[in-house]
C-alpha cells in the first residue's frame, strides 16, 4: 500500500490527540509543521543538532518519569542516531512515545533520498527493545495507532510509531520557528508546572493557542 | 590520586544529579562508582550524551557528561547548535588523552588542541589537579549557573582513578 499522507496531514491527526505531553521535535519541517498547526508551550523545537531529538526526549523522560514525553522524529534523524533507539530499548522508560514521520527523504534540503525505503525503522525499534511498535500508512491506520500509543491507561512504553508519509512535492508554505532557542527552552521548562492547553488546529481557523506566538516568517529554502 | 567515590561525592555535593557519557580508562573509578550507585546512563555516543543531558536539564536536572577528549570532536555540533544556543548547561568532564604528547598516536592531535578547541568553542574550563579538584568542581557549578551554558573540567592522567 502506497502511503498517501503528507507530513501536515499526519501532524494534524496526531497533535489533536495530545493532552499535557511534553513533545520534543526533530529539526526541519517536523518542527515547522507542528509549530504551525499548534504552537504548544510544551513543544521543544530542535532547530539544529540533527539526530538528537530522541536523545533529548529520553533525557526529559528520565528526568521527569511522571510526565509523558513524545518525540516527533524523522527518518533522517533516526538513521543519524540509531544508537539512541538502542539506549531507549535498554533504558525502558515507561513514559516515552517515539513517533517517526518517515518520508524516506531529507525534506529540508530538497528531498534527497534517505535509506529508510530499504531499512524498516519499526523493525529496528522492535529489535532495540521498544515494548510497543506500530506502523501506519493511511489516515485511518494512523488515527488508530496514535490513539493506542497515547492512551492514558492501556499504552505500554517505550513505544515506537512509524508513520509512512509522502515527501512534499513542493516546498511547504510553513514558516520557521518564531521563537529564539532560549525562549523555546524556557517556556518548555515552565510548561512542566503549567500543563499545556488542549491543542486545537490553528490552520485556517485563526484560533489563538499561544498569546506569545507570532506569525511564522516566510519560508526559506534550506536550513 | 582522587578515588572515584571521592570524585563523585564532590560532584554530588556541588548539586550534580544526572550522569551520562562514554567511558575513558582515566575515569574508570568514577564510572564504576556511578554504576554502583545506579542511575548512570551509558550512552552510545558523546553527542547523544550531550542531547540526553540537554533533555535532563530541561526536566530540572543538573547533568554531567563524561567523555574522553576524542569524544569532544564527536559533540561539536551538539554543543554549538543545541547546548550553547539554547542555553542548556551541562558539566563536561573530559579526560585528557595525548597529554603532553605522550600517548598512542590516535590521541596526539586532539591532546595537543584540546585547550584551544575549548577556547574556540567559548566553553570555560579548568584543568583538574588532585589539590584543586574540589574548588574546580565548585567553580564549574557556579559557572553553569551564571552562564546557563556548558563548562568543562579537563582531567589529565594521574589525577583520579
Amino acid at each position: 500500500m502506497n502511503p498517501a499522507l503528507t507530513l501536515a496531514e499526519a501532524v494534524g491527526i496526531v497533535v489533536p490527540l495530545l493532552d499535557d505531553e511534553m513533545v520534543v521535535h526533530a529539526n526541519g519541517y517536523i518542527s515547522r509543521e507542528s509549530c504551525q498547526f499548534a504552537d504548544r508551550p510544551g513543544n521543544f523545537y530542535m532547530i539544529g543538532s540533527m539526530g538528537l531529538a530522541s536523545s533529548i526526549g529520553l533525557g526529559v523522560a528520565l528526568g521527569r518519569p511522571e510526565r509523558r514525553v513524545v518525540v516527533f522524529d524523522g527518518d533522517g534523524n533516526v538513521l543519524m542516531n540509531m544508537g539512541s533507539l538502542a539506549l531507549i530499548g535498554a533504558q525502558q522508560p515507561r513514559n516515552l512515545v517515539h513517533v517517526a514521520f518517515d518520508n524516506e527523504a531529507y525534506g529540508s534540503t530538497g528531498n534527497q533520498p534517505t535509506i529508510s525505503n530499504r531499512v524498516a525503522l519499526d523493525a529496528v525499534a522492535r529489535a532495540s527493545g521498544y515494548v510497543t511498535v506500530r506502523r501506519a500508512e493511511t489516515a485511518a491506520q494512523l488515527d488508530t495507532a496514535a490513539r493506542e500509543v497515547l492512551a492514558r491507561d492501556t499504552a505500554t512504553e517505550p513505544s515506537f510509531l512509524l508513520v509512512k508519509i509522502v515527501p512534499d512535492r513542493e516546498t511547504p508554505s510553513v514558516g520557521r520557528i518564531p521563537h529564539t532557542p532560549p525562549e523555546i527552552a524556557r517556556r518548555f521548562m515552565a510548561a512542566f508546572s503549567s500543563p499545556s492547553p488542549q491543542p486545537s488546529p490553528t490552520r485556517g481557523e485563526g484560533a489563538d493557542i499561544d498569546e506569545q506566538a507570532v506569525p511564522c516568517p516566510a519560508p526559506e529554502l534550506g536550513w | 590520586m582522587v578515588s572515584g567515590a571521592d570524585f563523585v561525592r564532590r560532584l554530588h555535593d556541588a548539586g550534580f544529579d544526572f550522569f551520562t557519557g562514554v567511558p575513558c580508562s582515566l575515569v574508570s573509578g568514577v564510572i564504576a562508582t556511578l554504576e554502583e550507585r545506579g542511575g548512570y546512563v551509558a550512552e552510545t555516543r558523546e553527542d547523544a550524551a550531550v542531547g540526553l543531558a540537554a533533555g535532563a536539564y530541561l526536566a530540572g536536572k543538573q547533568p554531567v557528561v563524561i567523555m574522553q577528549n576524542s569524544g569532544l570532536g564527536v559533540c561539536l555540533n551538539a554543543l554549538t547548535s543545541l547546548s550553547l544556543i539554547y542555553e542548556l548547561p551541562c558539566l563536561l568532564l573530559i579526560t585528557w588523552r595525548g597529554y603532553r604528547g605522550k600517548d598512542a598516536p590516535e590521541h596526539l592531535i586532539m591532546g595537543d588542541i584540546l585547550p584551544s578547541l575549548l577556547t574556540t568553542l567559548k566553553i570555560p574550563y579548568r584543568v583538574l589537579t588532585e589539590e584543586t579538584l574540589g574548588d574546580s568542581v565548585d567553580w564549574a557549578a557556579s559557572k553553569l549557573r551564571q552562564t546557563s551554558r556548558p563548562a568543562a573540567l579537563v582531567l589529565p592522567p594521574g589525577v583520579a582513578r
